[in-house]
């Protein structure tokens, strides 16, 4: 179906344009178009198994591992197409940080957690690295309840702070993009409402896409939402217009909860 | 309505019948290893009756059968012994860790799958067949690189040990470098790694106890070695200087003297206090990898 573009090409920091991927034989994204907002928070929901975290992988390229997973259209990035051949997905990868599903922290120090992405390219001082270190767990407000044992094994954190230690090490990194896959699905209510108080901060710096399967999370964070269904978007719009005045009669139905 | 009160007691006794013989089976390794223990220590004490202990450890003299008087220092044997394992580890140690590496993130999965049960035969090769390597092969060609009149030597030793150790290492620190979360590598590279220094800084610092466990097994391999040391390493029971020289390990000096030693004197006694003295080693080495190995398990759980 033809969707009506909703932001104007200068305002959008991603441009997806006719993506399609395969794994293998499997088509999971059909023809996606859907350009994605600067400084705003975009939420893409959808029932399990829609494509909803393969999308967003595609935009860090995290699909190049899988050895069948094969992509066709283009993804622009700043104007940039970043399946262009010339494309270092490395350095791609700085600019879109990804913070995962289930928290995975190193089996390392907290303090060596954050600093692991400063190690690759220029290369800083121990005090600029400090201060890095600092500034991100600040930014992902686990900085006071760490401060004491920077140097302990990031495995004894509980689940919720993992995950803002996932985040603040993706911060540290200071992509211009931030991807939560899910970011939630692994932690209690109270760690879940800490993530998206930091969600909504981090848009004034940050272009921010969050995959969740929540809708109420959805509704609570994200400026603009898409609808993603067997792989294809059905619907793209304000969050408020999705949940209170759907187009579609597929998007209608999974938000009052009649499928999915 | 059957009644669930099937069991008789003839069958309780099946059971526990059964069960003992599990246990029995379980622990037999157990009771061989001990058996072991104790008849080499029962045959070892002996020669410490006419063997001065210091002399035994620091003497560098190993002479059982001189005429005038025997001389039993193990210095020479033992720094051979070490020497020589030393040595294969020290060349097998790199290249087993940069072919895992190579499996586990470079090679296909079909690649992968002919290449692991290939090197893993290698361990199957006898070793008097690569010690005849070692004489034929490997010895002249350190003779023509190093222009000596033989290359019987520790170095030849050292190679082929390393050979024999290789399979152990690079299978096991294999498995541990796939046994590393592929959540860690995603992560690793969503910041901005490249696969190489994902590899240096995430996975090989994950799959570390692994890694020095497959070092520790196949060290415990190279030390315990006999038909290879013996038939490549030049048997001269000289305390060894350096790699070129000809060296004689503690198990090719039991091979050669065991069969000619007359039984229940000093000398037999003693060669047995050397197998007790390769016991331990090779125990303790063992023993460390498998604390190591657990400390893995726990860590990854």
């Amino acid at each position: 179906m033809e969707t009506v573009p909703i932001i104007p090409a200068p305002e959008a920091k991603i441009i997806i344009e006719d993506l399609n991927l395969f794994y293998g034989k499997k088509q999971v994204l059909k023809k996606i178009n859907l350009a994605i907002p600067e400084n705003k928070v975009t939420a893409i929901i959808g029932p399990s198994g829609c494509g909803k975290s393969s999308l967003i992988r595609t935009l860090n390229r995290l699909n190049d591992l899988i050895p069948e997973a094969r992509v066709e259209g283009k993804v622009i990035l700043d104007g940039e197409n970043i399946y262009d051949p010339d494309v270092d997905p490395v350095v791609l990868r700085k600019k879109v940080g990804l913070v995962f599903q289930k928290p995975n922290p190193f089996p390392k120090s907290i303090f060596d957690n954050i600093a692991y992405g400063l190690r690759f390219g220029n290369h800083k001082k121990s005090e600029e690295i400090q201060a890095i270190v600092e500034r991100s767990l600040k930014q992902a407000a686990l900085w006071d309840e760490v401060k004491d044992c920077l140097h302990q094994s990031a495995l004894r954190l509980s689940g919720g702070q993992q995950q803002r230690l996932c985040l603040a090490r993706a911060l540290a990194v200071e992509p211009e993009i931030i991807l939560f896959d899910e970011p939630c699905s692994a932690i209690d209510p109270i760690a879940t409402a800490k993530v998206e108080e930091l969600i909504h901060q981090l848009k004034k710096d940050y272009t921010v896409i969050i995959v969740t399967h929540n809708m109420q999370q959805a509704a609570r964070v994200a400026d603009f939402t898409a609808f993603l269904w067997l792989g294809e978007l059905i619907e793209f719009d304000r969050t408020e217009k999705i949940f209170t005045n759907p187009k579609n009669k597929l998007t209608e139905d999974y938000i009052t909860g009649r499928f999915g | 309505m059957a009644s669930i009160k099937k069991k008789g007691p003839l069958q309780n006794l099946k059971e526990n019948i059964i069960q003992h013989i599990f246990q029995l089976s379980g622990f037999l390794a157990v009771i061989i290893l001990l058996s072991i223990l104790a008849l080499l220590l029962s045959t070892a004490v002996p020669a410490f009756k006419e063997i001065n202990l210091k002399e035994f450890f620091t003497s560098t003299r190993w002479d059982p059968t001189s005429p005038e008087k025997p001389e039993y220092g193990v210095l020479s044997l033992l720094v051979s012994t070490l020497f020589v394992t030393a040595g294969a580890l020290i060349l097998a140690f790199p290249v087993g860790l940069a072919v895992a590496a190579y499996l586990s993130e470079v090679a296909s999965p079909k690649i992968r799958e002919i290449l692991k049960p290939v090197i893993e035969l290698l361990a199957a090769i006898p070793s008097v067949v690569i010690g005849f390597i070692g004489l034929n092969l490997v010895g002249p060609a350190i003779a023509r690189i190093f222009k000596l009149s033989n290359g019987l030597n520790a170095l030849n030793g050292s190679l082929l040990l390393a050979i024999m150790a290789l399979p152990t290492i690079i299978s096991l620190s294999e498995d541990a470098l796939s046994a590393v979360p592929f959540s860690y590598v995603e992560a690793s590279l969503s910041l901005g790694a490249n696969r190489f220094e994902t590899l240096i800084w995430v996975k090989i610092p994950a799959a570390i106890s692994g890694i020095v466990a497959s070092f520790m097994l196949g060290m415990g391999r190279a030390i315990g070695e006999t038909m290879t040391v013996l038939m490549a390493t030049g048997n001269a029971r000289a305390f060894p200087h350096g790699f070129l020289q000809s060296v004689r390990t503690i198990t090719a000096d039991i091979a050669i003297e065991l069969g000619e030693v007359p039984y229940y004197t000093t000398h037999y006694y003693a060669l047995f206090a050397l197998g007790l003295m390769l016991f331990i080693m090779t125990f303790l080495v063992n023993l460390v990898a498998d604390i190591i190995l657990e400390k893995q398990k726990r860590m990854l759980s």
